[in-house]
């Protein structure tokens, strides 16, 4: 059984089809990365997958289980969870209460009104866990809204593994970060997301040679090519997407 | 059949009005997202400003000049009140509207006093303007029903055929785009909400002496319109006008009906009394309803369709 | 791993016994005449204004139409103190939760509609229901009272401990005793799963479906628990004032809320009692020495909104914190300068309205005005003049002092927030 797939997705806005067709397959504790041109639909099959637009035709299977036409919330609750291009974080909060509020449905808290947060150990103990994982230790106290650029991408991910989903989506986790940065946030996420899935789109080609085990190309909304980083290194169809031309040696 | 008729006309003439009103709010609304709580308040004033000039200089010099002072003030009040919240968001700034529909009761009742003021209709538009059968339907309701579709007609060539026009509907949707572009968009927010003032002025002018002028006007037409704007659909000016129509017509034909629950059993043959269970939900007449109406209206749209009639946002 | 209880345990049992002992200590204080009154009444607004701010503050819910459940709750409240048959079984001790259960019954109702949508449509959305609630209870006199609305005793059934709930200590040891727990009860709330999650639908309502809660149910439980609350102070309103009408439901008690909270300050737990205090002080009291009150409020609130939108509670705690850190003797000259020209513009701007009022207002009374004993002619030059000097002063001095203690004041928290920066890193 696959970890995620998607059987000929298809997605328009309106008259605009912006996904065409879109066939993927994630084994269980693989690593993919989805790469391609800009306007290409990347973040709209991330937007597709994790509920929060529906699709147009075909269908998705998370561990075998159609989740097409789910809530976001339904499909986290199945064990999926991504992050965000641009820091989706809870702002008037800490650092520490950005983490505990991202666990507490998985934890089976709920709508509890009746229980002390504070007294809620395995809470507590799971968003320190993370915030050691983070590397955000110093910053506990520290409102979400005023970390720095860096700190608030290490958040978001941080929010999107706290709960234990075994299918993690990242969209552009080292966005507009230095050389150094990015290093850094890949030895995270490669810390964060042992034995889960993960599907993380991404433009920076040194992080996607560094984590992923496949590479799926998408391009006009359609997966031209899913194989390993050294066979698209040298697929004709691959360079001819992002060159325009066949390139002769 | 005349009454009919009558209740038609009056009840499309009461929609105009609140067309006049709902459509700056609807302007200012789609454009800048502040939902303005003082609009009525400027109504008001428009209607003041109207009486004072018009006892010293007649009511057509009025009917001019007091939506300008009007819309003037609303441009000032945006300038310095609402432009330095826009970085705070929309609660502060709903909530500055809030607070200026407070204050300009206050000014209204400190300046002209507490008690209605005698704001007339000219003598040139008093009097029937036809007469059917044996009700006349009087000449300044169809005043008010042209400066009305004058209104509407103006907005729309201003709207359409002008530049200003454009770049306000560009800014209607796309604010920053259009800032990008080099247009001064803080000044023409400042513009948009002085003009949807001006609007609200000018109803107030218009429906200032057709109703009562009194302190407590901005009230009773206040929440109305804002159920215009939301029932027609926030951002849809073609909504506004639908939605001001169809509730001002359901109203004054509300008001006017006095069958109940009760009076359609009883004519099937059924006898209820005092003792029938539930006789005081049936005994209900159409007109006593009339004031819930509009709110049932804006919930039951908001529960079934929230985007309103014709809105293209929520 | 530990969980350690931090210090500030103490701090908080020190904090609620003091506010207990304020509760059981203030009538004694206050003693003189209608002083009792209003407490009672502060006491009801404050449970009703922390019950808006579940909404408001905690959850960014904007509702136009809290009086909703306040209101509701005192109507059935009020009904089941007249009742002869189950409602006669209740002690008048008991009669607030009577109130808290319709509230939260209508909370139910209400809440399942309005909790769909959020922002400017949901507070439409309410702003439309305490209208239609409002308009109806016109339609309804046999359980609205129409215009004259429901009355009662308070004084019924058995006297426990001799406690008849007529005088009116025993009726504000009442409110005193329920608003000490639903304080509690509020506050604990803000200490529990659901209390924090509807913070992050405040801050993010769409990055919370993607962590697994449904946005519409951490909002509508919260709703439903405010409504609660807003009950309760209904059915003590009903208690206090033996009277309830359909004002209780209209959108001008709604609006006082959310002003009075807002003055408070939204973001701290207690704004909403700071806010109640100054909002009885502006409606009940100042209401009887001068007809300008409303403006007066309009304006603080007014000018709250635009320079102080965290209200008063963060003004308090920002000089709180310029103390903690031990630099309030760097500015409380400067910042007494600014008080003192403010108060003198102040002065002249106060006279100066109360002077237009009695004019407009009072003229048929004659153009002397009695304030404070003195006899002040409203239509002769002096008192103008004096006015206009006054508020020239103060404008004058007030554009002198203000850049130095900004000056000061920026300095000041710019250290704040190095030495803070400097203990995180």
């Amino acid at each position: 059984m696959n970890a995620l797939e998607l059987k000929d997705v298809r997605k328009s806005f309106g008259k605009s089809e912006i996904i065409r067709g879109a066939n993927l397959t994630v084994a269980k504790g693989e690593r993919v990365a989805v790469i391609g041109p800009n306007g290409a639909g990347k973040s709209t099959l991330f937007n597709l997958v994790s509920g929060r637009f529906g699709i147009s035709s075909g269908d998705i299977c998370l561990n075998g289980n159609s989740i097409s036409g789910l809530k976001p919330y339904e499909i986290n609750r199945l064990g999926l969870s991504r992050s965000f291009q641009i820091s989706n974080l809870f702002v008037n909060l800490s650092v520490y209460e950005n983490l505990r509020c991202a666990v507490l449905w998985a934890m089976g808290y709920r709508y509890s009104f009746w229980q002390r947060l504070n007294g809620l150990r395995d809470a507590h103990e799971r968003a320190e866990q993370v915030l050691e994982q983070i590397g955000l230790q110093r910053q506990r106290k520290v409102l979400a809204g005023v970390l720095t650029y860096a700190e608030q991408r290490a958040l978001e991910i941080g929010i999107t593994i706290a709960g234990g989903a075994d299918v993690i989506l990242l969209d552009e986790p080292t966005a507009g970060m230095s050389r150094s940065e990015s290093d850094a946030a890949v030895e995270l996420i490669r810390k964060v997301t042992v034995g889960k899935s993960l599907v993380m789109v991404e433009h920076d080609m040194s992080v996607v040679f560094g984590l992923a085990d496949k590479i799926a190309v998408l391009v006009y909304g359609e997966v031209i090519a899913c194989d390993t980083p050294a066979n698209i290194r040298s697929n004709a169809a691959v360079q001819a997407a992002y060159l325009g031309q066949e390139v002769h040696a | 059949m005349e009454f009919t008729l009558f209740t038609l006309l009056n009840g499309v003439s009461y929609g105009l009005l609140l067309f006049m009103l709902s459509s700056g709010l609807t302007l200012i609304f789609s454009m800048m997202g502040v939902l303005n709580f003082a609009h009525a308040s400027f109504y008001m004033l428009g209607a003041y400003m109207a009486y004072t000039i018009s006892s010293v200089l007649g009511f057509w010099p009025a009917l001019v000049l007091a939506p300008i002072v009007v819309g003037l003030i609303g441009a000032l009040v945006e300038r310095y009140g609402l432009r330095p919240l826009h970085k705070y968001g929309h609660i502060p700034e709903l909530l500055f509207t809030f607070g200026m529909s407070y204050l300009i009761v206050e000014l209204v009742q400190l300046i002209w006093g507490r008690a209605a003021v005698p704001y007339p209709i000219p003598k040139e538009l008093d009097g029937p303007l036809f007469t059917l059968f044996s009700t006349s339907f009087p000449i300044y309701r169809g005043f008010m029903m042209l400066v009305a579709l004058s209104m509407l007609a103006s907005i729309y060539l201003v709207l359409t055929r002008t530049r200003v026009g454009l770049v306000i509907q560009a800014a209607l949707t796309h604010p920053d785009a259009v800032e990008a572009l080099g247009h001064n968009v803080p000044r023409i927010f400042m513009w948009v909400f002085g003009g949807g003032c001006a609007l609200a002025g000018l109803a107030g002018v218009i429906g200032g002496n057709a109703f009562v002028t009194e302190p407590g006007m901005a009230a009773t037409v206040g929440s109305i319109i804002f159920v215009v704007v939301v029932v027609g659909g926030m951002g849809s000016l073609a909504g506004a006008f639908v939605a001001s129509i169809l509730i001002g017509v359901l109203q004054t034909f509300a008001v006017a009906l006095d069958y109940s629950l009760m009076t359609m059993f009883n004519g099937l043959g059924a006898n209820i009394t005092e003792a029938t269970p539930g006789y005081e939900l049936l005994k209900l007449t159409i007109s006593q309803s009339a004031a819930i109406l509009p709110f049932l209206l804006l919930v039951l749209i908001l529960i079934f369709r929230p985007k309103g009639l014709m809105g293209t946002r929520e | 791993m530990r969980l350690t209880f931090t210090p500030l345990n103490l701090a908080r049992y020190l904090v609620w016994s003091g506010f207990a002992l304020i509760l059981i200590v203030a009538p004694l204080i206050f003693s003189k005449g209608a002083a009792l009154s209003i407490l009672s009444q502060i006491g009801t607004v404050m449970i009703f204004g922390l019950s808006y701010n579940m909404l408001l503050g905690q959850g960014g819910m904007l509702s136009f139409g809290h009086a909703v459940y306040s209101g509701l709750g005192a109507f059935f409240a009020i009904h089941a103190m007249n009742s002869s048959g189950i409602g006669a079984s209740v002690p008048t001790t008991l009669i607030p939760l009577v109130g808290g259960f319709a509230g939260m019954a209508f909370g139910v109702l209400f809440g399942y509609v309005t909790t769909k949508k959020s922002g400017t449509t949901f507070a439409m959305i309410t702003l439309g229901l305490v209208e239609l609630v409002f308009a109806s209870s016109l339609m309804f006199p046999s359980f609205f009272g129409g215009e004259g609305g429901i009355t009662t005793n308070r004084v019924r059934g058995d006297a426990l401990f001799g406690i008849s709930y007529g005088p009116q200590i025993q009726v504000y040891y009442l409110i005193a005793f329920w608003l000490f727990i639903s304080t509690i009860a509020m506050f604990a709330f803000t200490q529990t799963p659901l209390g924090r999650m509807i913070n992050a639908v405040r801050d993010n309502p769409e990055r919370v479906e993607f962590i697994g809660y449904n946005t519409q149910w951490v909002r509508y439980l919260t709703l439903i628990l405010s409504a609660f609350f807003a009950g309760i102070s209904g059915g003590l309103g009903a208690i206090n004032f033996e009277i309830v009408s359909a004002e209780n439901v209209s959108a001008i008690r709604s609006g006082a809320v959310l002003l009075f909270v807002f003055i408070g300050g939204i973001s701290f737990f207690f704004g909403p009692l700071l806010g109640a205090i100054v909002g009885v002080f502006f409606s009940v009291m100042l209401s009887d020495f001068t007809p300008a009150w409303q403006l007066y409020l309009g304006l603080f609130f007014v000018l709250l909104v635009r320079y102080a939108p965290a209200g008063l509670a963060s003004l308090i705690l920002m000089l709180l914190r310029v103390k903690s850190f031990g630099l309030f003797h760097r500015i409380w000259k400067p910042l007494l300068a600014v008080c003192a020209v403010s108060l003198v513009g102040f002065a002249g701007f106060l006279a100066g309205i109360e002077m237009l009022y009695h004019l407009t207002l009072e003229a048929a009374n004659g153009s002397i005005m009695t304030r404070f004993g003195q006899q002040i002619d409203v239509k002769a030059a002096a008192p103008w003049l004096v006015v206009a000097g006054l508020l020239a002063a103060g404008i004058v001095g007030y554009r002198r002092v203000q850049p130095g203690y900004y000056a000061v004041w920026s300095e000041v928290n710019a250290e704040i927030a190095a030495k803070q920066r400097g203990s995180a890193a």
